[in-house]
């Protein structure tokens, strides 16, 4: 459904170029609640701009492909893109609930978005928002309300409601519960995947958070330095941690119950240098002499695993 | 002579916004918030809420960065006001601040080190220059940063999570009575959290250092701190020993935000779907009433009626919620 190929995200600065996005390629296939997880500046949000064609200079896209619905959306020009980006492809971008504007109503912003995609009338498009909203759990009260009058949780669902309004086939949706408490969070994740179970959605869902993807994902995809280092389905990459990485990312988490926590010594490398070889060798503990020569590959070391790293060559 | 380390009482906080364009409005940020930190042995206290609970108003009244309307913060027995009028510098070194925000704590014309040359000069922690030098390079190696990567740089040469650890050399010099941690580690790497928090529960042992730890988020809590207070749009709803509030929590709130925590085991998901009503509600001011009544599944007429005070229910645990009354 969504496939990508040696995607390069790059910034132009005058030290250099700062690699944020540098050779990922994965595919997600029709239906999936794919997730994509790593740290902060790993290049995850960089990732979701180059697969939208977003990106604005100083960033460029050197190499790379995306292709969905099989074309490839980084060859389109910008007005066909239009057609695809926000219809057949939803975007909520991280803080998205912060650009709903403050002085017009709920209901017409939606039905605004509706028409500006959409050949049909004004009814039609109300009835549209409408139903948008009761399937993301609002009572219909909220569309003659402004955003100043919802709470965080509550923006955050109108956002999803007009995300939905237009059908999308996949919905990118990138860190959707920063800045919401748990309670709300985990009201947004499950709408995600009730969106998934009950009418086939595809999600890609982006965020830092491990235990996020633990409970609502069905495929990971962990990124560390501009790469994507393991993918696997959630079941076995919580069971089965393959790379050093990612085992570390687990054991690094904080979980009630849990009394001993354990970090990755050394720091994020910068992407304006990252090291030779592979990446993670100057804080893995298993690194070797030739970590630090070749970068490691990505290789199926068994069915549906992916890592790219020297120890299971 | 005082008993405890810390103690709140009534600590009420009201705001007033508008003015000009806009009718005036008081928003109470803290409502009548006591509890206290025993002084006999240094304790690790959680104070967890969402956002808009009021933690950040309660560390500025701990600090004396704010006053509060009504009610009293005492440190060790003596208002905060008055040390702060009479010995302003032996309670800043005693009471000492972690901020959440590792980037805006520096000035960015200055090398990184003066922070922790002000707080010796200041403090008067050493006699010389040789002294200060020693102490600060003592420190930085038991807090696991090597000098030669630190000392000379400045800030924005630096990562968060090396700036937010040079906060607690800077602890370790001054060697406080208390520190009030304000979201330490919410800016933080997760694979960098783990390092940075060990380092904070080891100068309860070390030091004899209690800590005010202040966050969203219920995990990191649970991990390093031995009570847990339970705010909620600016009241204690619960609090209690670690242990006994994570196993068993009592208010439907707390049992609600614990029942949310992801756990970062795909085998241990969510079950029941949850209510979109107990999720969200409208924002209003709340006069006397329980502020979870709208959302409570057991919810009773009196709710809505009265503030429920803090019950003592057991062993040093307390819930505000008629149920227990």
């Amino acid at each position: 459904m969504l496939e990508v190929i040696d995607l390069r995200v790059y910034y132009k600065s005058i030290w250099g170029d700062y690699k944020s996005v540098d050779g990922v390629s994965f595919s997600i296939d029709e239906g999936d609640f794919f997730s994509i997880a790593g740290e902060s500046g790993c290049g995850k949000s960089t990732l979701v701009d180059g697969i939208l064609k977003l990106v604005k200079p100083p960033g460029y896209i050197p190499t790379g492909k995306v292709f969905f619905d099989g074309k490839n959306l980084l060859a389109l020009k910008e007005e066909e893109l239009r057609k695809i980006r926000g219809v057949k492809l939803a975007y909520i971008p991280q803080g998205a609930m912060n650009s709903l504007n403050p002085v017009i109503k709920i209901e017409e912003q939606m039905i605004d978005l509706i028409l500006d995609h959409n050949g049909i009338d004004k009814k039609n498009a109300a009835k549209i928002a409408f139903s948008s909203l009761k399937e993301v759990g609002l009572q219909t009260e909220v569309a003659k309300m402004y955003p100043h009058q919802l709470s965080g949780g509550m923006k955050q669902r109108v956002i999803i409601a007009m995300a939905i309004s237009l059908k999308p086939s996949i919905i990118i949706a990138d860190e959707p519960t920063t800045a919401l408490d748990v309670v709300a969070q985990r009201g947004i994740l499950q709408l995600l995947r009730r969106l998934k179970d009950e009418y086939g959605i595809t999600v890609m869902f982006i965020s830092h958070d491990m235990a996020c993807h633990a409970q609502v994902s069905d495929k990971i995809a962990i990124m560390y330095a501009g790469k994507i280092v393991e993918v696997d389905s959630t079941f076995n990459l919580f069971e089965n941690p393959a790379h050093p990485y990612t085992k570390g990312l687990l054991s690094a988490i904080p979980s009630i119950g849990k009394t001993y926590i354990k970090g990755i010594p050394g720091m994020a490398p910068s992407p304006l240098n990252w090291p030779p070889g592979c990446r993670f060798h100057p804080r893995c503990p298993k690194a070797m002499d030739i970590c630090a020569e070749m970068e490691p590959s990505m290789e199926e070391i068994a069915q549906g695993k992916w890592v790219a790293c020297h120890l299971y060559r | 002579m005082y008993q405890s380390l810390l103690e709140l009482k009534n600590v009420t906080k009201i705001f007033s916004v508008g003015g000009y364009l806009a009718s005036k409005k008081t928003i109470k940020a803290l409502d009548s918030i006591s509890f206290t930190m025993p002084s006999d042995k240094p304790v690790i206290t959680a104070l967890v809420g969402e956002s808009g609970s009021g933690k950040t108003t309660l560390a500025r009244l701990i600090l004396g960065l704010l006053e509060p309307t009504s009610g009293e913060v005492l440190y060790k027995g003596r208002k905060v006001s008055d040390w702060l009028k009479k010995d302003k510098i032996a309670y800043l070194k005693e009471v000492q601040p972690v901020f959440q925000d590792p980037y805006s704590t520096y000035n960015p014309f200055y090398r990184v080190e003066r922070v922790l040359e002000v707080a010796i000069k200041k403090f008067k922690l050493a006699s010389n220059k040789t002294e200060r030098q020693e102490m600060i390079l003592k420190a930085m190696k038991e807090m696991g940063l090597r000098p030669e990567d630190i000392l000379g740089r400045y800030p924005h040469q630096l990562s968060g999570g090396e700036r937010q650890r040079l906060m607690l050399v800077r602890l370790l010099l001054i060697k406080p009575k208390l520190i009030v941690a304000d979201e330490p580690v919410s800016m933080i790497d997760v694979s960098l959290r783990a390092i940075f928090l060990d380092h904070l529960a080891s100068f309860k042992n070390n030091l004899n250092t209690s800590c005010l730890y202040i966050t969203h988020d219920l995990n990191t809590a649970s991990y390093i701190s031995d009570k847990i207070i339970v705010l909620c749009r600016g009241r204690v709803v619960e609090d209690g020993p670690k242990e006994d509030l994570i196993k068993e929590p009592l208010h439907p709130y707390t049992k609600l935000l614990i029942s949310s925590i992801p756990i970062p085991d795909p085998k241990n998901r969510w079950k029941e779907k949850i209510e979109s009503k107990s999720i969200e509600f409208f924002k209003e001011s709340e006069l006397k009433r329980c502020i979870f009544s709208e959302r409570c599944p057991f919810f009773k007429d009196i709710c809505g009626r009265e503030t429920p005070p803090l019950f003592e229910v057991g062993h040093d645990r307390r819930v505000a919620c008629f149920q227990y009354c």
